[in-house]
């Protein structure tokens, strides 16, 4: 693994993402919160949509879940921080199990509505179950930033976190690309049948994925609720996003560590430009829906396809 | 004795027609066992039964003593049964290298990945791939991808490989390679080898014993003498009485 | 027991009209495996077009309907000729998120034109009382034309030429095309069909209820959920996979908060699409 390029592309990418903020300042590490937390979305979205062949239109539902139980355990239960990303981890990814047994016996267009209703399924119970605070949501109070030792220093440790499980989604996305067990994916996302006769186990590797995708982006929803202070059923659960997620790995290219990586990168930046810009801010639903259409339309691969085509040697070197 | 495998009576319905019909056949280990039968007589269908595909409605199917019927084709392939397609079904957008690992990963031998690499190579040597082992398998022509098929197969260490119409579409050269390719891995092996052929000639040269299937029922079995010698076949899939003496003629 | 009479009669009404929004979506997939997720915002470009015919317009709604219909027509061909063509045949990816693309563009015109506050379009028709509840009429005429609008589908598709053409190519596009059937002009005409039934159901339901620029999204689910309970891509389960959810709306709502359907909707929705994935109803599937 040390011998290969990528793995140092994927270093550097990290040590960058520490660095910029300590020499930027706040502003710099606010967009990068962000893009990270894209970036997580999308390499783990890559997982099932990249790897495995299976469109999941619901990967929201981990992220808005894991940042559900996970302030509930902070804010109700009163557990630290680093106990509530584990817990929130460790139960999305068994109810992502479970669940991955059941609807992952669908296939293509039936499983990507699936996943849509899994999502509507659990907004409407999270915002009707009262101890989660109902559609209003929960509210972290100011005392549990304390052992982080205050706000301010807070928003730097959850920063760093989430360049930690950055890191583990990159790594993740790596060894599994490299590994038996990812060749076993791939097999099933070129023809699940064939798969099946040649010895893969589709079924259960097909549930394990499902689960493996969730658990990171559990943690970021975590992180992210914690630092924005509050949580809401609407806006844990927005289909949108994970639609976004799609959108991301397109721009980037789908089934490359690097492409969905770039993709939620590029998409952050992109999505804040169009926002912040005078001309752009109302209109840019409408240019990333043009977006995403050329996309489509023409360049499916994304951007990580468009450079395969015309370099081998990037085929070999982006993974 | 428990024969490498034992199929007992399977049948298999699709609403209202049935397609196999109380089928029984052994075979033994190093033994080459042609399937004839005209098209529909639901040979394909009894492929499915066997490789766990689909599960029979009735019948049992053991594999060295060991009930198999129904299994899941993954479990099937555990217990070393390997099998290609009529319809070939590269993994398209992968290479030939990687196709033929994901057989040697997956297969009976549950090989680690690097280990798996080697294998495959060697297997791709057996039956003449190794040249295009880095191009990807929708590249490949239709022999090549019908030799993908059976490297896929074979990377397993299977105890026992069905062939589905390997020699379907193939030109009289490829033909002759593939049936090479039949006879080495028979040499090298020793496996059983169960194979769905309409080239008649090349089923009554290779097989040491023949089975016909018509209308999903087992007409005959025996020596391919035998066989293209037996009434019913004659009557129900060779047609012309002379047929049998021409097919042996050729031998 | 009269209350929850009424209640079970106003879904039904309701439901019809979620039935032909589903008519739709499931026409759609059924010709050309194509999940339409620009449905929602189908449905509430019709809700506007009502609203500006009626209001600006000055026309009586009801009477504006074929026009909704007829512009949803030419607008769902003109989707399909730039943005769905060149995606059928290949990977479901690409044709989910060339339609979502579609609807990101429709909404995000819809929200900078319109923004996200309520409109209305006012009808005015006497309701029939049951002892101490009102049926309101603008629900029982809009659930008739519904049901109407469905026969007359059902008619197109099994009598006239053009119809049987389409449910040719839905059945087998290669053995469509070489019977002389232009396979391509036929997925075209079928999407506009598919998206003007979606446009009329938006224009029913704007009759009923204030609307948004986004209120095309809870029906594109409920869609879902009904074409799931019906069967993807049968237009006749559709309408009893309507009737049916607005019949559970109509029996959970007097005894559980509304606030609780989605809940028993979706989880209704992913079981039956895991233990049923044809579907309830294996009806008008005549060959």
């Amino acid at each position: 693994m040390l011998k290969k390029p990528f793995f140092w592309i994927m270093v550097a990418t990290v040590i960058a993402f520490v660095v910029m903020p300590i020499f930027g300042g706040i502003g710099v590490r606010e967009s990068l919160f962000l893009a990270a937390v894209y970036m997580i979305l999308a390499l783990n979205l890559n997982l099932m949509i990249g790897y495995t062949g299976y469109v999941n239109f619901g990967s929201i539902v981990f992220f808005g879940l894991g940042g559900t139980l996970g302030i509930y355990a902070i804010t109700v239960m009163g557990w630290p921080l680093w106990a509530a990303l584990i817990g929130a981890a460790v139960v999305v990814a068994l109810l992502a199990l479970l669940l991955g047994l059941g609807i992952l016996r669908l296939r293509g267009a039936y499983f990507a509505l699936a996943t849509i209703g899994v999502v509507e399924a659990t907004k409407s119970f999270v915002s009707n179950f009262d101890p989660f605070g109902g559609s209003t949501g929960m509210y972290i109070s100011f005392s549990s930033y304390k052992p982080l030792g205050g706000p301010r220093e807070a928003l730097w440790i959850v920063y760093f976190l989430v360049i930690a499980v950055l890191a583990a989604s990159l790594l993740l996305g790596y060894m599994i690309k490299r590994s038996r067990f990812g060749l076993g994916l791939f097999a099933i996302r070129e023809d699940e049948d064939a798969a099946m006769v040649l010895g893969v186990k589709a079924p259960l590797f097909k549930a394990i994925i499902y689960s493996v995708s969730s658990i990171l982006p559990a943690m970021a929803g975590v992180l992210f609720f914690f630092k924005n202070g509050v949580i809401q059923p609407d806006q844990a659960f927005e289909l949108t996003l994970s639609i976004e997620a799609i959108v991301m790995l397109m721009l980037g290219g789908q089934g490359t560590v690097f492409g969905a990586a770039l993709g939620g990168f590029a998409y952050e930046q992109f999505r804040g430009y169009l926002l912040t810009s005078a001309t752009f801010s109302n209109f840019h639903l409408v240019i990333a829906g043009a977006l995403l259409l050329l996309i489509v339309l023409f360049a499916p691969g994304g951007l990580t396809g468009w450079l395969h085509e015309r370099w081998s040697l990037t085929r070999r070197v982006l993974e | 004795m428990t024969h490498l495998i034992n199929v007992e009576g399977v049948s298999k319905r699709f609403s209202g027609v049935q397609a196999v019909n109380g089928v029984s056949f052994y075979m033994d280990e190093g033994e080459i066992l042609g399937l004839i039968g005209p098209n529909g007589a639901g040979k394909t269908t009894l492929f499915n039964l066997v490789s766990g595909v689909i599960p029979p409605d009735e019948g049992r199917v053991t594999m060295l003593g060991e009930d198999i019927t129904g299994m899941a084709p993954y479990n099937v392939v555990n217990r070393g049964l390997a099998r290609t397609h009529q319809i070939v079904k590269p993994l398209n957008d992968m290479t030939v290298l990687e196709n033929v690992t994901v057989g040697a990963c997956f297969g009976r031998e549950k090989l680690q990945l690097g280990k798996a690499r080697e294998h495959a190579l060697k297997v791709l040597h057996t039956v003449g791939l190794a040249d295009r082992k880095d191009v990807l398998a929708v590249h490949l022509t239709i022999a090549g991808k019908k030799r993908l098929e059976v490297a896929r197969a074979l990377a397993g260490n299977p105890r026992l490989l069905l062939l589905d119409e390997v020699l379907a579409g193939l030109n009289p050269t490829e033909v002759a390679g593939m049936i090479e390719v039949i006879r080495t891995v028979r040499k090298e092996t020793g496996i059983g080898i169960l194979m769905i052929e309409h080239l008649m000639q090349a089923v009554m040269s290779l097989s040491d014993r023949v089975m016909v299937l018509n209308f999903g029922e087992l007409l005959a079995t025996g020596t391919p003498e035998e066989v293209a010698n037996h009434p019913h076949v004659v009557e129900a899939y060779l047609g012309d009485p002379n047929m049998a003496e021409k097919l042996m003629a050729r031998q | 027991m009269i209350g929850i009479l009424v209640s079970v009669i106003n879904g039904l009404l309701l439901g019809s009209i979620y039935g032909l929004a589903a008519i739709g979506l499931t026409l759609i997939f059924g010709v050309m495996k194509v999940i339409n997720l620009a449905h929602g915002a189908m449905i509430a470009l019709g809700m506007f077009a009502l609203y500006f015919l009626a209001t600006s317009g000055g026309m009586n709604p009801y009477l504006a309907l074929p026009l909704v219909a007829i512009g949803g027509f030419v607008g769902g061909v003109a989707v399909y000729w730039i943005g769905v063509h060149r995606v059928i045949g290949r990977a479901e990816l690409m044709s989910l998120l060339a339609t979502f693309a579609v609807s990101m563009i429709i909404i995000g015109l819809g929200t900078a034109l319109w923004s996200t506050s309520p409109y209305n379009v006012q009808i005015n028709i006497p309701g029939v009382a049951i002892g101490n509840y009102t049926i309101p009429g603008n629900h029982l005429v809009a659930a008739v034309i519904a049901i109407l609008i469905a026969a007359a589908l059902y008619l197109f598709l099994f009598y006239t030429r053009l119809g049987k053409a389409i449910r040719a190519v839905a059945s087998n596009r290669q053995a469509a095309e070489l019977m002389g059937i232009p396979s391509t002009r036929v997925l075209a005409i079928a999407f506009g069909i598919g998206i003007g039934i979606a446009a009329v159901a938006g224009a029913l339901i704007a009759t009923l209820f204030p609307f948004t620029i986004l209120s095309g999204g809870g029906y594109e689910l409920k869609s879902f959920v009904v074409t799931v309970l019906g069967g993807l891509g049968n237009p006749a389960g559709a309408l009893l996979g309507g009737l049916l959810l607005g019949f559970i709306e109509g029996v959970v709502s007097p005894f559980v908060d509304v606030s609780w359907t989605p809940v028993i909707e979706f989880s209704l929705f992913v079981v039956i699409l895991i233990a049923f994935p044809m579907g309830l109803f294996r009806v008008g599937r005549g060959k």
